[in-house]
């Protein structure tokens, strides 16, 4: 029995949050926040620089070739910090979508460039409010050229290319689309958590290529979904842990009826309920990494699981921050509302969790046939 | 990251795998999951589970860390982790040694002097013995020092009088371990005795308790002037509350486990084939579909945290508080599941245990959760010990504890 990372992975995750401990305390984040960059530049590059951007990249790429079990463990420092940075969009979900899926040109060109943060990339699904399903997708691609409008796309301002779904005539495919091109138009729209921003992108004849077979797309589409869940679900959980952290820190320091407000048993029984969420979520978890990293025919049910418990931890988490923090919870001043925010836009992308629980059921039932 | 055994393990399951297949018979795949946790057990259950406890003794698989000289097989955790895992693939007797085993056996050796030892783990190791904890009271469940049972010094005996309370199996039991007041002058840990009893002994009277699903697992027992030689004594005078905690310890790691769900999971997903809503099979309800979700990732952690703790335990560790947890997951998901199979029944949902769908075992989940919820530490206790001992928050306040015990304040008597 061997379920748990080993000693030189713990080595390298220390790392990573001795790295972001010093570059990355929440006034980084908070900084993007409030201001109109879209990430935090010196951020990314020290990211790249240690190689977190091309984990997964093999070296003949420019990438790290470290394997999905460490990257797993970036991910979760990552979420830990609340860092303001693209790393989802261009790890998890592009820079995966051109190694599953890119011919080996799309790989020499794109991957070292992805590995070194020179270039962000994104997966632009949505295209409106409502489940996103292949039928959803309006998005055309036809001789090259690429039509239709994408909200939101995640890191859409800050990335310089995005796999887009589209259809064709064979059905829903996914492209590759430079969004430095002409007939790419993005805007910023408001988002829910200003520190990891969504956009516009808006396509009207815009240059792209096929990634993967035409038609083949929303298959592709789901299996990066599935890959990514995992690795969300360390952000998530990364990111619960730290609130949890915070919140207790706060309730054993702050007085009440002359004693800490973390003496009540209301308030040791919910940090207990939330500890017991987390060590659910990181189990689940656990079974995902296994998963993902030996691509095991078990992936599609155990990224469902992941994604459900850490959305479920880091939401319950995240609400109590807010809750046992009493009046300076609800201030901008407080760091709280940075959790509430982060919680809420990692648990809808990707899907909610309400789509993760119907699909998690759906496959079981596939599976018990 | 993998599932894997090492060498040494595979070697050892193999081994227990050979012995339990040649022994036993293997399980039921379809067989109703709550059988055991409904305490129904059938006729003859006493001599069936002594036989096999025998014949896993006599080939030296009945308690695999215990040491050889007392009929253990003087193994280690994880090795006794792997035998669990194979037994459980084996029809087993009624868990009637699981207090003796679980509980009272490991405390025995940790406190016991040799003579203790010698006279005690053998007979509980071969199946010849049964055991029961005799600690709850009337006026002490949670607050277990709270207890008033009182023993008295006279000669080479203790004289006993007073009552227990939830005790199972104390009416087929040879053997009890309780903890006694020795001295209620002194704050109220300080004055507890830990004691071995003969059940049969005069002076001890058991009348059984019929519980919310009608079984009667478990016992009120009063003591009238019964003697109790000192020799039965586990540790010092006064030192009763350090051994309890021994057993307490002891208790939370047999009955963490994974909750129990046994085979409801697999149960109510073809239920919820079966069972129609709106003319499709439930399970193409987006509501079920949400409510089944749920249920997996909770079992699911509860699954894999008893394999991190595994794999802490294969490398050498020790296991931590999971096993708290898993209890604290693991019943409430057994009453919300049973709730729910009843649910999605609807007014059919209404009918008993003897005359439901799938063997009642919905109902008989939602009665017997309840239970589980209860013994063994309650949620809440379990919610303090989290708190406190893992999370180190502040202990609740507390108005009993540099007072003598005689001066707690209490209830109403009832
Ligand atoms: C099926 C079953 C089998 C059992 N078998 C045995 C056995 O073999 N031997 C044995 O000795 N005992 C046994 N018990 C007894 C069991 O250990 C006690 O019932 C349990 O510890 C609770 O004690 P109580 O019943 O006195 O309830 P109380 O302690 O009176 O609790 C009443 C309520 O108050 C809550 N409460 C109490 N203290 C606190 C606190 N500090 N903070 C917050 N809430 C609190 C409880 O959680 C509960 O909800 C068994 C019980 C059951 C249900």
């Amino acid at each position: 029995m061997n379920f748990d990372f080993s000693e030189d992975q713990k080595l390298l995750q220390k790392t990573v949050r001795d790295y972001l401990e010093e570059h990355s305390p929440l006034a980084v984040c908070r900084d993007v926040l409030e201001s109109d960059k879209p990430y935090a530049p010196d951020l990314w590059k020290g990211a790249a620089e240690l190689g977190w951007l091309g984990a997964v990249i093999p070296e003949e790429h420019g990438g790290a070739g470290f394997g999905h079990l460490e990257l797993c463990l970036i991910a979760e420092e990552v979420g830990r910090a609340l860092a303001p940075i693209p790393f989802s969009s261009s790890v998890y979900l592009a820079s995966e979508a051109v190694l599953r899926a890119g011919s080996e040109t799309q790989q020499q060109a794109l991957l070292p460039k992805l590995a070194s943060g020179e270039r962000i990339g994104t997966l632009a699904l949505a295209e409106k409010p409502g489940i996103v399903s292949e039928a959803s997708v309006q998005a055309r691609f036809e001789n090259g050229a690429l039509t239709g409008t994408k909200v939101p796309v995640p890191d859409g301002m800050a990335a310089g290319l995005a796999v887009v779904a589209a259809r064709t005539p064979e059905g829903v495919s996914l492209v590759l689309a430079d969004l430095s091109a002409d007939g790419v138009k993005r805007e910023p729209v408001d988002s829910f958590d200003g520190a990891r921003p969504q956009a516009t992108l808006s396509f009207e004849n815009a240059p792209a290529e096929l990634l993967g077979g035409a038609g083949q797309g929303w298959a592709l589409a789901e299996a990066l979904l599935d890959r990514a869940a995992v690795l969300m679900a360390f952000e998530q959980l990364g990111a619960a842990e730290r609130a949890f952290e915070i919140t207790k820190e706060f309730t054993l320091g702050r007085y009440a009826f002359g004693r800490p407000v973390a003496s009540f048993q209301a308030i040791k029984h919910r940090l207990a309920d939330i500890w017991v969420a987390i060590e659910l979520a990181r189990s689940n978890a656990y079974y995902g990494a296994w998963a993902l990293s030996g691509d095991e025919p078990e992936l599609p049910v155990a990224a469902a699981g992941a994604r459900i418990s850490a959305t479920d931890a880091l939401e319950l988490a995240a609400v109590e921050m807010v809750q046992l923090h009493g009046g300076v919870g609800f201030t901008w001043e407080y760091d709280c509302h940075l959790f509430y925010r982060r919680a809420k836009a990692l648990g809808l992308a990707l899907g909610s969790a309400r789509e993760w629980r119907d699909k998690l059921v759906r496959r079981l039932d596939a599976q018990s046939k | 990251m993998d599932f894997n055994d090492t060498p040494e393990e595979a070697a050892f399951r193999n081994e227990a795998r050979t012995w339990l297949e040649a022994n036993g018979e293997l399980r039921d795949p379809d067989e109703n999951a709550m059988g055991v946790l409904s305490e129904r057990y059938g006729e003859n259950y006493i001599e069936q589970a002594k036989a096999w406890q025998k014949k896993k003794a006599d080939a030296r698989w009945a308690c695999i860390t215990w040491p050889e000289e007392y009929g253990g097989r003087g193994g280690n955790a994880m090795q006794s982790v792997i035998w669990g895992q194979e037994e459980a693939r084996i029809k087993t007797p009624a868990p009637i040694f699981s207090i003796g085993l679980g509980m009272a056996g490991p405390t025995v050796l940790a406190h016991g002097t040799e003579q203790q030892k010698t006279q005690w783990i053998p007979k509980l190791v071969s199946g010849e013995e049964i055991w029961c904890q005799l600690f709850s009271e009337p006026a002490a469940g949670s607050d277990l020092a709270g207890l008033r049972t009182t023993a008295v010094r006279d000669g080479d005996d203790w004289v006993v009088n007073g009552q227990k309370i939830w005790t199972t199996f104390a009416h087929i039991a040879d053997w009890g371990v309780l903890v006694l007041r020795t001295d209620p002058n002194v704050p109220k840990h300080a004055g507890l005795s830990y004691f071995v009893i003969d059940m049969h002994a005069p002076g001890i009277e058991v009348r059984p308790i019929v519980q919310i699903n009608r079984a009667t697992g478990f016992n009120e027992v009063f003591f009238n002037d019964l003697r109790v030689p000192d020799a039965n004594r586990l540790d010092a005078v006064g030192n009763g509350w350090a051994v309890a905690i021994t057993t307490l310890m002891n208790e939370r790691a047999s009955i963490g486990g994974g909750g129990g769900q046994g085979n409801l999971f697999a149960d109510l997903m073809q239920l919820s084939h079966e069972l129609e809503i709106d003319g499709r099979p439930a399970i193409e309800d987006s509501a079920v579909r949400q409510q089944i979700a749920d249920f997996y990732v909770r079992r699911k952690g509860v699954e894999y945290t008893g394999l991190r703790s595994l794999t802490a335990l294969s490398r050498g560790g020790m296991p931590g508080p999971e096993a708290s947890m898993a209890k604290l997951v693991g019943a409430k998901l057994l009453q919300d599941m049973g709730s729910f199979g009843m649910d999605i029944q609807a007014q059919a949902g209404a009918i008993g245990v003897e005359a439901a769908l799938q063997q009642g075992s919905w109902q008989e989940a939602l009665l017997a959760a309840p239970g589980l919820r209860i013994a063994g530490g309650t949620d809440e206790i379990l919610r303090n010990i989290i708190a406190e001992r893992v999370l180190r928050l502040p202990p609740e306040t507390r108005l009993d504890k540099d007072v003598a015990f005689r001066d707690v304040p209490s209830g109403p008597a009832s």
